[in-house]
């Protein structure tokens, strides 16, 4: 008797400390996971295509700077565009090979840009130059910075905020804690999941060399309870030496959301335009974590990434490793191509992804994924008049009041609506995500943004 | 340099360019209205149970005034390809569906088709149709019955076995308009709110939570609009806030009065399954276009309704308030919409942090 008390004590105790960690995030909504298309499938490296294309502007920030002219000669890693300034990012040669051309080129956001035109070598073994692997152990702060600038970190969750600002806090806020993002909560993306299964040492190489770098003490990997084998490896490969937690989240989008992540892992609240920075904390997405690592272990920059192919209108859905600059064209036709339904192609995952019209437009450092959808699981155009149901009010994980916002946005009343915290919408979709109406509330709100920046731009 | 095959994937036919999210939740406004009309299809049952094949006629006149206006006045910019206007996202059904069960049995038909038509015609068309509207159109409809027939609305039939045939008419529902209703045989009854109010008689529970009362069609069966309303909360069709505050206050005031004078006023429970509360709770006061948008703001609108339908029902000169209490609520939603915003995220932190 005294005995199962003490187990039931024990277990409770043990739940107890799972959860205390666990604080978790308000509203948010649930849309179909659709991993298991890719979630199983090793990493594949793709062949090289016979033509590579780099923009430019691949990272958020100033676009880089060329350093190369037409006609030369490149081996993969070389530096095509240097790094202008601060905030601003380098890109590198994905693929040995002739610069043919650089000129505008169509850019997966939907504008054009500057890019540099890459024939790749044939025969070549695309083997890097030997180069200098810098050793994290003797470096300063300000060194690992500039390592990790000259290697073209970016972070590869979608927004590629270039790594190096982001190791370079404010010097008024403390940092104690390092926040990995393994969330992964976008549909049908597989990309940080088949990363943190068969990469989990560099994940904590990565995490490590960060924790190095901002001097911090504690470092958490947040991974949603969906990839049990994720957890399992990064639980097992966990450093002795280091405090780090690998901390399993509820399957909730948008869990990923750099906000709601840290409400998540720590229970702490970023203020309304505030930086993470702001409650000490720093949050890096996994593979940015591991391409760290690639970098202080090979030397190599960013030069190639893992990409998902996946969604019902590709006809052989695969977890890959591609060279950035791989042309969509390429990269849907080593994937047996589009099925007959396919109707609409993203970068990114199905709630905040980019549709792109144009096939040539090349995998940036930040393309987490390429997701081809259905006819029949595209929205409807159709949309009836907001009937105030509130269903967006409980899933707006910013708490804002999406249906007001709405009716705001469709009057043209842009003041009206930053005054109701617009600029706090980061546009995860979960407010279209469930109305009933259909109205396209995350578009609005888009457009109301860019209308606002335009008002300003315009007064000053 | 000799030409290389380029692999083409395929496209069968045009890309869709669209703005994110390109996923959709499965409820739609159709979706969510026609299962509220599902929802009420036991409740018709049970109306006709009880007062035969008049409640049939009744709520088909009503359903039919309000779908025909919004077939023939109302637009629907956003569905052109649908046959069925603006019909097809099931609102209108819901108005004539309720407006019929908030009258009597004996109601004449006329009287019932002009209401569906008011409702649907000034309730909400006026407003711009579905989503505009500010107060509840089928109560709408109710009210303006209320004040051009007083006699017709308030003209109680009894429930089945009261000894007449279940087959028979509750009333001259075939009336020809504008011309005096003939006086027919059938049995009337007083409501346990008439027989409480002016004749202090109580009415037993059991009947009052089954339905065998008198009163309007679909207000009596109190259990079986519960169990409507529970399927829907359930499904998510519905805001249970709003029912569960209004109850909840009912109760409560109720309890709190019937303590003070047990013999002046009657208890919780007579108060909550007499008279139009459940249907109003449940099915008038949830419909989301007339309510506030916010669930705090669903918490006050629920106790607003429930201390007014109290207010009107003891103190009041008329047996019943659920409507009025509605409606004044309904005036006051852009007021209480405005009063509970939603707190933003990282807004606390904001204010504690700042100078």
């Amino acid at each position: 008797m005294a005995e199962a008390g003490a187990g039931l004590l024990s277990r409770l105790a043990r739940s107890a400390a799972r959860r205390t960690n666990a604080f978790g995030f308000s509203h948010g909504v649930h849309p179909p996971e659709h991993k298991e298309l890719t979630a199983h499938l090793p990493i594949r490296r793709m062949p090289f295509p016979e033509e590579v294309v780099l923009p430019l502007r691949q990272h958020a920030g100033k676009p880089a700077k060329l350093v190369v002219g037409k006609g030369a000669h490149v081996e993969r890693g070389d530096m095509l565009a240097a790094a202008d300034g601060w905030v601003s990012s380098p890109v590198h040669a994905s693929a040995s090979g002739w610069v043919t051309d650089i000129d505008w080129w169509p850019h997966p956001d939907g504008s054009m840009c500057t890019a540099v035109r890459l024939a790749v070598e044939r025969y070549s073994g695309q083997v890097a130059r030997p180069r200098m692997v810098p050793d994290w152990h003797g470096l300063s702060q300000a060194e690992v910075l500039r390592a990790v600038q000259e290697a073209g970190v970016v972070g590869l969750g979608g927004a590629a905020f270039p790594t190096h600002v982001k190791l370079a806090p404010p010097k008024d806020a403390t940092i104690d804690t390092v926040v990995v993002n393994g969330a992964e909560c976008e549909p049908y993306l597989t990309t940080d999941h088949r990363t943190m299964v068969e990469y989990p040492e560099r994940v904590h190489f990565g995490l490590r060399i960060m924790m190095h770098a901002l001097d911090v003490r504690r470092g958490i990997i947040g991974v949603e309870r969906n990839k049990p084998d994720a957890i399992e490896a990064l639980e097992r490969t966990r450093p002795a030496d280091l405090d780090v937690t690998v901390l399993p989240l509820t399957v909730k989008y948008p869990q990923g959301a750099e906000k709601m992540l840290i409400r998540s892992v720590l229970g702490r609240e970023v203020a309304s335009g505030k930086l993470p920075a702001s409650v000490g904390v720093i949050v890096q997405n996994v593979g940015s974590v591991a391409t760290l690592a690639e970098v202080f272990e090979t030397g190599l920059p960013l030069v190639e990434r893992i990409v998902t192919v996946s969604g019902r209108g590709v006809q052989r859905p695969a977890n890959l490793l591609v060279p950035v600059g791989t042309k969509l064209r390429d990269l849907l036709a080593f994937c047996g191509g589009l099925t007959d339904d396919a109707a609409l192609v993203l970068f990114g995952g199905p709630m905040m992804g980019l549709p792109q019209g144009n096939l040539d437009v090349p995998i940036l450092k930040g393309t987490t994924g390429v997701v081809v959808l259905t006819h029949d699981e595209v929205r409807d155009q159709q949309s009836f008049a907001c009937i105030h149901c509130g269903r967006c009010l409980d899933a707006c994980p910013m708490f804002l009041n999406p249906s007001l916002l709405g009716e705001l946005a469709k009057a043209g009343r842009h003041e009206e609506m930053e005054a109701a915290h617009l600029a706090d919408c980061m546009l995860c979709g979960s407010c279209s995500y469930v109305c009933p109406s259909n109205i396209p509330l995350a578009q609005l709100f888009q457009a109301s943004k860019t209308a606002l920046r335009r008002q300003k731009a315009a007064g000053q | 340099m000799t030409p290389v095959a380029r692999p083409e994937p395929r496209v069968a036919r045009p890309l869709v360019v669209a703005a994110s999210p390109h996923l959709k939740g499965r409820d739609s406004v159709p979706t969510i209205m026609w299962n509220v009309v599902g929802s009420l299809v036991p409740i018709i049952a049970a109306a006709t149970w009880f007062f035969g094949p008049s409640a049939l006629f009744v709520i088909g006149a009503s359903a039919l005034g309000a779908l025909g206006t919004e077939r023939v006045l109302g637009r629907s910019p956003s569905s052109p390809r649908s046959r069925w206007g603006s019909i097809a996202d099931g609102s209108a059904a819901i108005t004539g569906i309720l407006l019929g069960l908030t009258l009597p049995a004996g109601m004449p038909l006329w009287m019932a088709f002009i209401g569906g038509a008011f409702a649907i015609g000034f309730g909400k068309l006026l407003f711009g149709g579905i989503g505009y509207n500010i107060f509840n159109p089928a109560l709408l409809g109710r009210a303006f019955l209320m004040a051009a027939f007083p006699v017709a609305t308030t003209t109680w039939p009894a429930a089945a076995g009261a000894g007449a045939s279940w087959w028979s008419l509750r009333g001259d529902n075939f009336a020809l308009p504008l011309l005096t209703a003939r006086a027919t045989d059938a049995i009337t009854a007083a409501t346990p709110l008439n027989l409480m109010k002016f004749e202090h008689k109580g009415t037993a529970l059991l009947d009052l939570v089954l339905g065998t009362t008198g009163g309007s069609l679909g207000e009596t069966a109190g259990l079986l609009i519960l169990l409507c309303g529970a399927y829907l909360a359930w499904r998510g069709f519905l805001n249970w806030r709003i029912p569960a505050s209004i109850l909840a206050t009912v109760a409560a005031v109720a309890a709190l009065l019937h303590s003070i004078d047990a013999g002046r006023y009657p208890s919780a429970s007579f108060m909550l399954f007499s008279g139009g509360i459940m249907l109003g709770a449940v099915y008038m006061a949830t419909d989301p276009v007339t309510a506030p948008v916010t669930n705090a703001g669903r918490w006050v609108f629920g106790v607003g309704v429930g201390l007014l339908v109290v207010v009107i029902r003891i103190w009041g000169g008329l047996p019943e308030g659920v409507m009025y209490a509605i409606l004044l609520m309904n005036a006051l939603v852009p007021f209480l919409n405005r009063a509970t915003q939603p707190r933003v995220f990282g807004t606390r932190v904001a204010r504690e942090g700042a100078p």
